[in-house]
């Protein structure tokens, strides 16, 4: 292995980009573009949810019920009715997301020992949905013990006996919720193997399309440096486009940042190997730019999003999808950086998906090496 | 006129014929995707990982632990005699919940005194720890009432006052089950069949452009929107073949049910496409390359498919970005589809979304067509 043929090499590829000014413009603007976009356009907390009334008791008591429900941040309340049928068509128009149906003589059938509130939900989006009735749950529940503690109190009765539980719900790592905080530190993962799949993917099919490759074939350098040469200057450019994330997500979206940078790095440059080789593999078995590019798109960008615990939890995916995501790598990388994030985790406690990556890297890398073969058929 | 029409389209279908990749393209990437989605895209949570330290080792603090257990959403790993080690697992992210009971707790429970209960949530996934500590509210509120009944019993004074009872029926309409696979499977039709047409009707002209057969084609006495006819035509034609194919998998393989009319659906589709191929032509005829095509499309599509309410509610949004995502076709798309598929709403609901699909193809199409005359001169 020659140093100064790999310096060519790396000199030439860096020169093609940056004479390249849109492969430029993409290796900068893509990850602000996506963590701008991600950052804003994914967020998965409600409030303000639109709900309707259906106030068949029109008494004292469910206007108070009501007014519990205006008085919550989570919940807008858009429409009050006296029947069903008019709710029935909010839903149906996607106006109000449900509807809290109080029935007639509200306060005598509690009295008389039950009322069944009903609350009609649209399931549509599902997730939504399930918060949304978890959040109203919340709000009758903490109405109904009001309600049993004045009676309660009017007969003489030792209030306490009713609240016998007291949940102290502690929340780590995201104290707030905020799902941004969640979502952000899994775009890095995902700019990453955009990126460096994307100009990896070009580096050999461009030599074959632009008939460069009997020059390539001619020259001395072996395959070990072209792949280290090609691959130096997008790993550079990787490096800085996960510093713009980074800056990006503590700068801009707060994102706490509890770890230590030196594992961020260490680790994202396990990764960018992994992505670039994958990018390069592709490059060698692809002759033309075009298909290699979407093909790496598709290896790489697909599994970020959907099978690396991005936004997908993986332990509530089925058991032969859950063994899938242990052959992606982005599901390590995505672990580390959510860690290194929010719980501050250190490379020690991290040195199982750590080890995990680095093998898969080694493998990747190893493979990548070898692919490329100096002959022109 | 449509012989010269006809005869285009024959050519394109021969090309698309003899091309085996492109066959390969168009059938199994969108097979891929749709299973992916289906299995793997869920925000359920069901049988989260939970540690328990149960420092009374009651009869009421084991009662306590079943509740959860029983509820089908918590899954016990381990029972620990420390709140240490509940903190040290959650740290590891071995468990997303911990509940620690500490002593005493069966004597103030006894006593009438307020007990404490802490439980520990993994924030790393807001969205699983927002719904995961739903439940605990739920199944704590159901206890701490069952258990106040027991005590007011046991303090031997006959029950006069009114006991309240507030429940809830929660009703998930559209989707009983709150079922992911029912949210996510007809959203991939809208997004693969953009994708899909996009990046067809864009490459195939610039493609044309590169090998220079443009040329050839323009000094046939083919007119500018023959050609045009005659490209985009078999393109429309294999979007809704690709809608049939993704739709079927989505009924027939998920059991999604249908509850519209297909006639509606299929008008839906048809507006939608026009906004496709629009597009496509459009991001044609400012790219030169079919590199910069792919990226190009990359960068529209990209957003297209995050501000649609694909996965990420759009009331969530940012004020300016829900205005924008009014100009995205796709986001009227899915209205149509999930209105279909799941609500089985008429025309009566959907007609305003059918009228921005239609003047978003207007205007595309429109746009595209007078762009690319001028970018034949």
């Amino acid at each position: 292995m020659r140093w100064r043929r790999i310096v060519a090499v790396a000199r030439k590829e860096a020169l093609q980009v940056v004479r390249d000014p849109r492969s430029l413009m993409i290796a900068l603007l893509l990850p602000l573009m996506q963590m701008f976009l991600l950052g804003y356009g994914v967020k998965l907390d409600v409030d303000r949810i639109p709900l309707c009334v259906v106030d068949e008791d029109g008494s004292q008591g469910s206007r108070e019920l009501v007014e519990r429900f205006t008085s919550s941040r989570y919940f807008a309340l858009r429409a009050v009715d006296r029947t069903v049928a008019p709710a029935v068509r909010h839903i149906d128009l996607g106006e109000c997301r449900l509807a809290l149906v109080l029935p007639p003589r509200l306060a005598e059938r509690l009295a008389g020992g039950g009322a069944t509130l009903q609350l009609l939900v649209d399931g549509t989006d599902s997730n939504t949905a399930t918060i949304a009735a978890g959040y109203a749950r919340n709000v009758i529940d903490s109405h109904a013990t009001m309600l049993q503690l004045q009676a309660l109190e009017r007969h003489g009765y030792p209030t306490h006996a009713l609240r016998p539980l007291d949940v102290r719900p502690r929340v780590w790592f995201n104290e707030d919720l905020e799902s941004s905080y969640f979502i952000i530190p899994g775009v890095v993962a995902l700019v990453m193997s955009v990126i460096g799949s994307q100009l990896s993917s070009l580096t050999i099919a461009r030599e074959w399309e632009r008939g460069t490759m009997e020059l390539l074939v001619s020259t001395p350098v072996t395959r070990l440096e072209l792949m280290i040469g090609k691959l130096a200057p997008y790993f550079a450019i990787g490096l800085v486009d996960a510093a713009i994330c980074v800056l990006v997500a503590v700068g801009w979206f707060g994102v706490p940042f509890r770890g230590a940078l030196v594992t961020l790095l260490g680790t994202t440059s396990l990764f960018l190997s992994v992505v670039l080789a994958i990018g390069y593999l592709v490059s060698v078995s692809i002759r033309s730019q075009v298909g290699a590019s979407q093909v790496a798109l598709v290896l790489t960008m697909l599994p970020t999003t959907l099978l690396s615990g991005f936004t997908f939890p993986i332990d509530q995916m089925p058991a032969v999808v859950q063994g899938v995501t242990t052959l992606v790598s982005a599901r390590y990388y995505v672990t580390i950086l959510k860690a290194i994030f929010l719980k501050g985790s250190s490379a020690l406690e991290l040195a199982l998906p750590i080890a995990c990556l680095a093998l898969y890297a080694a493998v990747v890398v190893a493979l990548a090496a070898r692919a490329f073969r100096k002959t022109l058929d | 006129m449509f012989q010269r029409i006809l005869q285009m389209l024959v050519k394109e279908f021969l090309q698309l014929r003899r091309d085996k990749s492109a066959r390969f393209r168009l059938l199994v990437p969108p097979v891929i995707q749709i299973l992916l989605f289906g299995y793997a895209a869920t925000f359920e949570v069901f049988n989260v990982s939970t540690i328990v330290a149960d420092q009374d080792r009651t009869p009421e603090s084991r009662a306590l632990v079943a509740a959860f257990v029983h509820s089908s959403r918590f899954e016990l790993k381990a029972v620990v005699p420390s709140p240490e080690q509940v903190c040290a697992a959650v740290q590891r992210s071995d468990v997303h919940v911990g509940i620690v009971i500490p002593p005493g707790f069966s004597h103030r429970l006894r006593s009438g005194d307020e007990a404490p209960v802490q439980v520990l949530l993994d924030g790393t996934n807001s969205n699983t720890a927002l719904i995961a500590g739903g439940y605990v509210g739920q199944i704590a509120q159901a206890f701490a009432q069952a258990q106040g009944e027991a005590l007011l019993q046991a303090s031997g004074r006959a029950l006069t006052a009114p006991r309240v009872r507030l429940q809830v029926e929660p009703r998930f309409w559209f989707n009983p089950n709150l079922d992911s696979r029912w949210f996510f499977v007809p959203g991939v039709i809208g997004s693969l069949v953009l994708v899909t047409i996009v990046n067809l009707t864009a490459f195939a002209i610039v493609r044309e452009r590169e090998v220079g057969t443009l040329e050839q084609l323009l000094v046939t006495p083919i007119r500018p929107v023959e050609f045009i006819l005659g490209k985009t035509l078999p393109f429309f034609m294999i979007g809704l073949l690709e809608v049939a194919i993704v739709a079927g998998i989505g009924l027939l393989w998920f059991r999604v049910p249908f509850n519209g009319s297909a006639l509606l659906l299929l008008a839906g589709t048809c507006l939608f496409l026009l906004s496709a191929l629009g597009l496509g032509l459009l991001i044609s005829t400012v790219c030169r390359t079919q590199q910069q095509a792919f990226a190009s499309n990359f960068f529209v599509l990209n957003p297209m498919f995050i501000l649609s309410g694909f996965g990420f509610p759009i009331a969530s949004m940012p004020q300016p970005l829900q205005w924008l995502t009014l100009l995205n076709p796709l986001r009227h798309f899915l209205v149509i589809i999930r209105g279909t598929f799941l609500k089985g709403v008429g025309i009566d609901v959907l007609w305003p979304e059918l009228a921005c699909l239609a003047a978003l193809g207007a205007v595309l199409l429109t746009a595209s067509v007078l762009r690319f005359r001028k970018s034949l001169d």
